[in-house]
């Protein structure tokens, strides 16, 4: 785990019991308790899934097959830039699907996990509502429509690119100061 | 006792067990992987066991039917082989067949059902799906083989009964449900060395002792 995790990690540790306290320890509380702990946190972690499993007096494992069931889940902590591929009727037509194959084979990650470095994180959604443009993929609040694999790459990089210009911008800032 | 008729053969039977349960004991064997005697309440989610009682409009499993007094039971007709073969076809297309490398070979419930049913180990009819299954958590002493998994359930159902606690469980959900162990630091799974029922339950060595220090 990096140091940010750890961090994380702590915070969480402090926060959950509060959290917890408000609910009683009833096997029918898990799916708010997992909700509550998702819209604080973004993604569900191991360990708050053990601590949860922990309160109500269930197994861990037990927690973990009623949470990887349900899709309004996550499991990793959203990264920086979240990209979203429409698979969608429409985009499904249109292969979205190889869209979604270029996005993971290009950020070695799958659907609904983050890089490591927490940059990207990949969704795979249901319709964004602009079918006329199929097949779609959004990434953070832009719309990038008629996407083609061969545009996969030049998206990421773009991004790359983006991010060493800042760095290089703040090196600069520093010196001249 | 109860007295019911079975493919025109008169069986007797305890009061109270299920159509399944009462065949099985008068050697009148029926297809089935997701059963256990144990169970008070079979998931009947194999679609195997599926039987033609009199009075019934449709073929039904005859794992979730008590028997009664009188009952006529039709365990061969069309119908019901048709429905077993379309089941049994669906599984063997998520199961990956390499018979002579396997642990179960030989005592596979999946190797006697097709024998069973006359039916070929490999489908023709449809696609050999391998499913792509990430085996996320390691269990210390137990082995997984996501694409051997038929899911019949058998295992999360023992291990609940055993320990008290679910150590195993079902995870994901569609194509992508696996066999889950999730939980490191759960107390109770250190008695897992003691135990094993999971393994001694799974109709196809899904779930597997790991050969080294575990014995």
């Amino acid at each position: 785990m990096d140091h940010k995790g750890e961090i994380e990690e702590k915070a969480l540790l402090h926060d959950m019991a509060s959290i917890l306290t408000s609910f009683e320890k009833e096997r029918s509380n898990l799916i708010p308790i997992l909700q509550m702990i998702q819209e604080k946190y973004h993604y569900l972690s191991a360990r708050a899934l053990q601590i949860v499993a922990k309160h109500l007096e269930v197994s861990s494992c037990e927690v973990y097959g009623v949470a990887t069931f349900y899709n309004q889940f996550r499991f990793y902590p959203p990264g920086k830039h979240q990209i979203r591929v429409c698979l969608g009727t429409a985009c499904h037509v249109r292969r979205g699907d190889i869209i979604l194959e270029n996005f993971e084979r290009k950020l070695e990650i799958k659907a609904g996990e983050t890089t490591t470095n927490r940059e990207f994180s990949i969704d795979r959604v249901a319709c964004v509502g602009c079918c006329a443009l199929a097949p779609v993929t959004t990434i953070d609040d832009t719309v990038h429509g008629h996407m083609a694999p061969s545009k996969v790459e030049g998206l990421i990089l773009g991004f790359e690119i983006e991010k060493e210009r800042r760095k290089r911008e703040n090196q600069q800032g520093e010196s001249k100061q | 006792m109860v007295k019911l008729v079975v493919d025109n053969k008169e069986i007797e039977s305890e009061e109270g067990i299920t159509v399944l349960q009462a065949c099985l004991d008068n050697e009148i064997y029926i297809p089935n992987l997701c059963y256990l005697k144990e169970m008070d309440n079979p998931p009947g989610s194999c679609r195997l066991c599926f039987v033609e009682i009199d009075g019934s409009r449709q073929p039904i499993t005859s794992c979730t039917v008590k028997v009664k007094e009188g009952m006529v039971v039709k365990t061969n007709t069309d119908h019901v082989r048709r429905l077993q073969r379309a089941a049994f076809e669906l599984l063997l297309s998520v199961h990956h067949i390499d018979c002579r490398n396997c642990p179960a070979n030989r005592k596979c419930e999946l190797q006697r059902i097709a024998k069973f049913l006359k039916f070929g180990l490999k489908p023709k009819r449809l696609e050999q799906l391998e499913r792509e299954v990430k085996t996320e958590q390691d269990h210390p002493c137990l082995e997984y083989v996501p694409n051997r998994c038929i899911l019949c359930g058998r295992c999360v159902f023992v291990c609940r009964k055993e320990s008290g606690q679910a150590m195993i469980s079902f995870a994901k959900r569609g194509l992508d449900t696996v066999i889950s162990f999730f939980g490191e630091e759960d107390k109770p799974r250190a008695t897992c060395k003691e135990c094993y029922a999971c393994t001694r339950v799974c109709p196809v060595s899904a779930i597997l002792v790991k050969n080294s220090h575990c014995q």
